[in-house]
């Protein structure tokens, strides 16, 4: 607790002693028990009465200061001193809640984002030195031992260790490096001494601007948020002059009807309604929904931008994924081997892997690749590449080489074509290595991107999640796309496409859909930042160390985990859901309340339920988006 | 030209009359109070003086809610 609310607390606990004081001793004199409950109204209420005089003078009439005031005096007015007292009590009881409740739910998000670091290790004349990360130039050689944190983004000058990133990704797996290796901020150092040369000031690592990034996303507001805004601005008018209506115009039409006007019961009913509408529940609850689900999120590596995302995402019906980097690894892989005419899949691989030795072509890195992981590789312990000569690169088609002896040719179709070789025609899609050993067809082997392990999940779970397609765009050939979107499950494929064309399919889409349904575009974040924009919603993924990413996406995902996108939508969701129960749960209680009050069926100690228990209910439901 | 301050303010319903008020003053182009991050950012009118309109927006605020603070 603050000091400011320990100071509210003293007042609370010494105004209700007196209050429920006075109230067991009986006191004859109305003026003693008029000047004795003063004592504790004045106790609890002196501020709120200050801040509603100033409200009146500067032109502020109608806010929540001003209903209390009102409904305060107006009992005192009447003689309803005990009610009087006690409404502002439980006012200021429910606003110190409030005060605690909002002030625990930023710290806890704080703690979830428990990644700046409080000092950096600067060696100074062989001598280290705790300082402010603020105060580190970039160039300046720092020490992290095992156990902190990376303070400033850097490159690894000496030592080696593993980093656990779980702050920044949510992802528990350890990333190792060494000498050379660059490290981001915000990573937790696990084992051995790290000297780093920093890169960066501290404001310009990724640690800051993913904490400025989280702090500002509440900049953004939501609709709904801006809803309650303008909501409150002509709803407390309106129910002050409504009150006030209810306080005379009954009793002038009995005086006209010619019986007892009854200005007492009136002007109860009057002030019961003050009370009760309060908007208070609301103003505080659904900001504090949206700061708990960014918040949460954040802590899972989902960084959202706003609440108007967070808010967004729950619309989203098409997800159009971008392929290479976002549901395919974007690394060639050697995914399938056929050998024919009695050679074996070792040797096919052999063979291959040998003839391309020589190539820095992707391909002929990822047949090496299985090769060296082979168990072939492991017996024979090492490459010997001498045994390689009369390299010829077949521009276009692949390479001839003399491999102990043999010839070996390694290459597409067309260099079967041009050998004279009959060729097995692959029955998978990939990009197609056909070998031949001394003229004789030994076999192929496939290569293509391979699908990230829970891509599939991935895309079941987006449909799960409301959405009612999933588009995969991809430069890449018809068929690799099909055969990928087939193992997938995705709805639709747009293949051989131009950077330019994505945006196209994009804005073609958009066209097309209803005005409440959202597109979010999913890509790595590198080349994509037209699209990106372009979408109603853009989510980065792997923008871990990559700026661009961060600059472009309304939502990043620190990793490129595509699980995480269902996940977000799952959260903002759950935030939505608990926001529309607020506003629901608020607003029925209320104008039941208002409406059952202005008939007489509600006491002030209802009223007092109806504003101060209805915010501590929606407060404590808004804090559930925390927990994820 | 957009600038960012650390406030202080207590109820969610004070920082938008604070925001309401910082919108008002002159030489300010837009302003957004945020309650849970307790900052205020506010973007400036091309080649408004910063310290004067601040001072300005700081007195509305006061007015607007008595209890607030903003940290220049």
């Amino acid at each position: 607790m603050t000091g400011k609310q320990k100071k509210v607390l003293i007042r609370i606990c010494v105004s209700a002693i007196l209050t429920v004081s006075f109230c067991v001793i009986s006191i004859s004199s109305p003026y003693l028990r008029f000047g004795l409950f003063l004592i504790p109204y004045l106790i609890i209420g002196y501020d709120i009465l200050r801040k509603a005089a100033l409200g009146i003078f500067h032109g502020e009439i109608f806010d929540e200061n001003f209903l209390m005031a009102l409904a305060t005096v107006g009992a005192f007015v009447l003689g309803e001193y005990v009610e009087g007292t006690a409404v502002m009590l439980f006012y200021q009881v429910g606003e110190l809640f409030q005060s605690y409740a909002v002030g625990k739910s930023r710290r806890n998000i704080t703690e979830l984002m428990d990644i700046r670091p409080d000092y950096a290790n600067v060696e100074r004349e062989g001598k280290v030195i705790q300082t402010d990360p603020d105060e580190v130039p970039a160039g300046t050689l720092i020490l992290v031992k095992p156990g902190e944190k990376v303070p400033i983004d850097g490159v690894v000058t000496d030592g080696s260790s593993s980093l656990n990133t779980s702050a920044l990704t949510g992802e528990s797996l350890p990333r190792e490096v060494k000498e050379g290796d660059d490290v981001i901020s915000g990573c937790v150092n696990m084992s051995g001494v790290l000297r780093i040369k920093t890169t960066k000031e501290f404001g310009e690592s990724t640690v800051s601007k993913i904490l400025d990034l989280v702090e500002n996303s509440s900049m953004k507001k939501s609709r709904s948020e801006n809803f309650i805004t303008r909501f409150a601005r002509y709803y407390t008018p309106f129910v002050c002059f409504g009150a006030l209506a209810l306080a005379v115009l009954p009793p002038l039409a009995h005086i006209v009807m010619g019986n007892p006007a009854n200005w007492s019961v009136w002007v109860t009913r009057a002030l019961t309604t003050l009370v009760i509408s309060c908007p208070c529940a609301l103003v505080i609850s659904i900001p504090l929904s949206f700061f708990g689900g960014i918040g949460g999120a954040s802590a899972k590596g989902i960084l959202v931008k706003g609440s108007n995302y967070l808010e967004a995402l729950s619309q989203a019906k098409y997800v159009v994924c971008d392929k290479t980097g976002t549901l395919t690894k974007g690394v060639f892989e050697a995914t399938h081997m056929q050998p024919s005419n009695g050679f074996s899949a070792a040797e096919l691989l052999e063979a291959a892997a040998y003839a391309e030795s020589y190539s820095g072509h992707p391909i002929s890195k990822s047949i090496k690749s299985a090769y060296l992981s082979s168990d072939a590789f492991s017996k024979a312990g090492e490459m010997d590449l001498s045994v390689v000569s009369d390299v010829e690169e077949v521009g276009g088609c692949g390479v001839i080489a003399s491999v102990n002896g043999k010839k070996v040719a390694a290459g597409n179709a067309k260099l079967m074509q041009k050998l004279n070789v009959p060729f097995e025609k692959p029955k998978k899609t990939g990009t197609q290595v056909h070998v031949t050993i001394d003229g004789k067809y030994a076999g192929y082997i496939l290569i293509s991107d391979v699908v990230k392990p829970n891509a599939k999940e991935a895309v079941r779970d987006l449909k799960d999640a409301g959405v009612r397609q999933v588009i995969m765009l991809t430069g890449d050939s018809k068929e690799v796309a099909d055969a990928v979107a087939a193992e997938l499950g995705v709805d639709v494929v747009k293949s051989e496409l131009l950077p330019a064309d994505k945006v196209t399919e994009v804005e073609k889409l958009l066209e097309t859909k209803g005005p409440k349904e959202k597109l979010v575009f999913v890509g790595d974040g590198i080349n994509d930042a037209p699209v990106l924009s372009r979408a109603d919603l853009g989510i980065a993924m792997g923008a871990l160390g990559s700026d661009a990413a961060i600059e472009a996406a309304d939502i990043v995902l620190m990793d490129d985990d595509p699980a995480k996108i269902a996940a977000a939508m799952k959260i903002s969701g759950k935030t939505l859901r608990i926001v529309h129960q607020n506003i629901v749960f608020a607003l029925v209680i209320k104008f039941a309340c208002l409406g059952f009050g202005a008939i007489g069926y509600v006491s002030m100690w209802w009223a007092i339920f109806a504003d101060v228990g209805v915010m501590i209910l929606a407060v404590l439901n808004a804090t559930r988006t925390l927990k994820n | 030209m957009k600038k960012k301050y650390k406030i202080e303010v207590d109820c969610a319903a004070c920082a938008n009359k604070m925001e309401d008020a910082a919108k008002k003053t002159a030489g300010v182009k837009d302003a957004v109070v945020s309650f849970m991050a307790q900052k205020m950012e506010i973007e400036f009118e091309e080649g408004a003086e910063i310290s004067t309109v601040m001072k300005n927006v700081s007195k509305a605020c006061k007015k607007a809610e008595p209890d607030c603070e903003i940290f220049q």
